[in-house]
């Protein structure tokens, strides 16, 4: 059987790398915004084990990142999303647009 | 074998200590008053800053994965200090605050994870100390619950800060495809400077801007330091940014050694673009944390300049800077901190005539005020004169005379606070204050700090003494 060469994979990788960045930027709703960090760091954990099956096999360090990763994202979303609702009580509103009290 | 690893461990193990008592008091203790409360950690806080000098070996524990020597003990000899001042300070408003006890399990929690990160041997560890830090600062900046700006700022704190360390650990993963291991010391080996290796330092170095808010990553910085509570703006400004500091002139000039000509560039460019918008940011600004907020952004680029010297003089002046502007800014915070907490007014104009009423608080503030702008008795002067003196060492004239012009642009914002307070007056100026006995002594260890630092020759030598070069 063959194998997908790691170019690709690390072209999948990066796509979404650039698709999480462009969602940051362009999206107003904050829970959309979250959304678009966790693609990124999906991104970073594709990248991680690709790196560690295909070019360095011999230790699971890359593995053990990812894993790591998983568990803080998971963390900072809950605390984002504890902020958002705060926030949420305060604004009566999640887009980023109308939290502009402080400015410049 | 036990005896050494609690030995080496000893401050990260009584900081987590104490947080596991708050922890009990809070879940086991039914009522509790708060004064008794304050009192007891700032004693716990003091003993705290007090163990850790005694003295240590240098040792390596967990494979590789944390580091400890005398310089990173000295560091976090420096960020209890810092944090001991800003708890002192903090009486006034937590006096009134129901979740007192919330409030110091998480900033001790940021304590802990910054600790990790400065011993950090890999990258894994390094990675977990920075999110075990950066995660409950941003439930500290939405503190104040009620208050818009408050959650606001919280928001704006954990969306940048998700996404900086979302770079960071892009870079990360690059980094361990090009040189596959996590490790410090191995990554330095097989460093050569490829396109590939760059990008992810490039990468890694921007989620390092955004957390010592460099320039193009500094937007978050004003917005979050007038938001959130006077206390957390102080913590984000001294501790979060020294500890940052601390970590990142480490791996610079340890693990990325092979591109020092490549990051030599970069850093002049940011520093140049820190110092500059910083300054010129803080010129318009007519709110007190503001201004502090771009002021320390211009600091950064001094800082920076500093880190540019790549010896041993640049590693000791940065220590010894990020020391004095604890001091400097924990005492400026300080004032701000306790005239919000009693009238809950922030402008500069609302200080007009401050010295009729309160003459201790505008000393204080005026004294920190110039050790920021660095003003030669105060020990500010000698840091940023170290600063510069390191960042000469490598021969950009240049550079070092824009940094020099910078100074005098920080004189002119820094006077306008110092005028407004001594020299105008308003009809209805802030009241006479009383300061409770924990404040005044916070005052008075930051006014000893900036005067002595200076006076005393052998804080920096010592500090010399223990630094890296390149």
């Amino acid at each position: 059987m063959n194998q997908v060469p790691l170019s690709h994979i690390l072209f999948v990788s990066t796509a979404l790398f650039f698709i999480g960045m462009y969602g940051l930027f362009t999206r107003r709703n904050m829970i959309t915004m979250l959304m678009s960090v966790e693609l990124i760091l999906n991104s970073v954990n594709i990248n991680f084990i690709a790196f560690n099956k295909y070019l360095y096999p011999e230790k699971l360090e890359g593995v053990f990142f990812s894993l790591f990763i998983i568990a803080i994202a998971a963390a900072e979303a809950a605390v984002a999303i504890a902020i958002i609702i705060n926030l949420y009580r305060n604004l009566r509103s999640i887009d980023v647009e109308d939290a502009n009290e402080m400015k410049f | 074998m036990w005896a050494g690893f609690i030995f080496s461990l000893r401050q990260e193990l009584i900081v987590t200590g104490i947080i596991f008592l708050l922890l009990f008091i809070k879940v086991g203790a039914t009522e509790y008053k708060t004064a008794v409360i304050l009192n007891l950690v700032n004693g716990l806080l003091l003993a705290n800053f007090i163990l850790g000098f005694i003295g240590c070996q240098d040792s390596i524990l967990f494979s590789g994965m944390f580091h400890t020597n005398k310089l990173l003990v000295l560091e976090k000899n420096i960020l209890n200090l810092g944090t001991l001042i800003i708890s002192l300070q903090a009486y006034d408003w937590l006096k009134g605050h129901r979740q007192v006890l919330e409030f110091y399990l998480l900033l001790l929690a940021t304590l802990v994870g910054f600790f990790f990160m400065i011993s950090a041997g890999n990258l894994l560890m390094f990675y977990l100390g920075l999110e075990l830090s950066t995660i409950p600062l941003a439930a500290l900046s939405s503190f104040d619950l009620e208050k818009r700006q408050s959650s606001e700022a919280a928001m704006k704190f954990i969306m940048s800060s998700a996404f900086s360390s979302a770079l960071l650990l892009f870079g990360i993963s690059l980094l361990y495809g090009a040189t596959g291991t996590l490790d410090f010391d191995t990554i330095g080996q097989r460093l050569d400077g490829s396109a590939f290796q760059l990008f992810a330092f490039i990468l890694l170095l921007s989620g390092f801007a955004f957390k010592i808010s460099v320039v193009p990553f500094h937007l978050w910085t004003a917005d979050v330091y007038e938001g959130s509570p006077v206390t957390v703006s102080a913590y984000l400004s001294v501790i979060s940014k020294g500890a940052v500091f601390f970590v990142f002139i480490q791996v610079l000039y340890t693990v990325f050694k092979p591109l020092a000509a490549n990051w030599y560039r970069i850093l002049v460019l940011l520093s140049i673009l820190t110092m500059v918008t910083g300054n010129l940011f803080a010129l318009r600004q007519d709110k007190l944390k503001r201004l502090l907020a771009f002021s320390s952004i211009a600091q950064s680029g001094f800082i920076l300049a500093g880190i540019t010297g790549s010896s041993r003089t640049g590693d000791a002046s940065v220590i010894y800077f990020i020391l004095v502007y604890i001091f400097s800014n924990l005492g400026a915070f300080g004032v701000v901190s306790l005239i919000s907490a009693q009238t809950g007014k922030e402008g500069i104009d609302d200080y007009k005539g401050l010295y009729a009423t309160n003459p201790l608080l505008s000393w204080v503030m005026a004294i920190s005020l110039f050790s920021l702008a660095g003003i030669p008795p105060t020990a500010g002067f000698f840091g940023k004169f170290f600063l510069l003196m390191a960042g000469v060492g490598k021969g950009n004239y240049v550079f070092i005379g824009i940094a020099a012009l910078n100074m005098v642009i920080s004189l002119y914002y820094y006077l306008r606070v110092i005028k407004a307070i001594f020299m105008e007056s308003q009809p209805e100026p802030i009241g006479k204050l009383t300061i409770p006995f924990l404040p005044n002594l916070a005052f008075l260890i930051c006014v000893a700090g900036i005067i002595m630092t200076g006076l005393m020759g052998w804080v920096y030598d010592y500090i010399y003494s223990l630094s890296i070069g390149l």
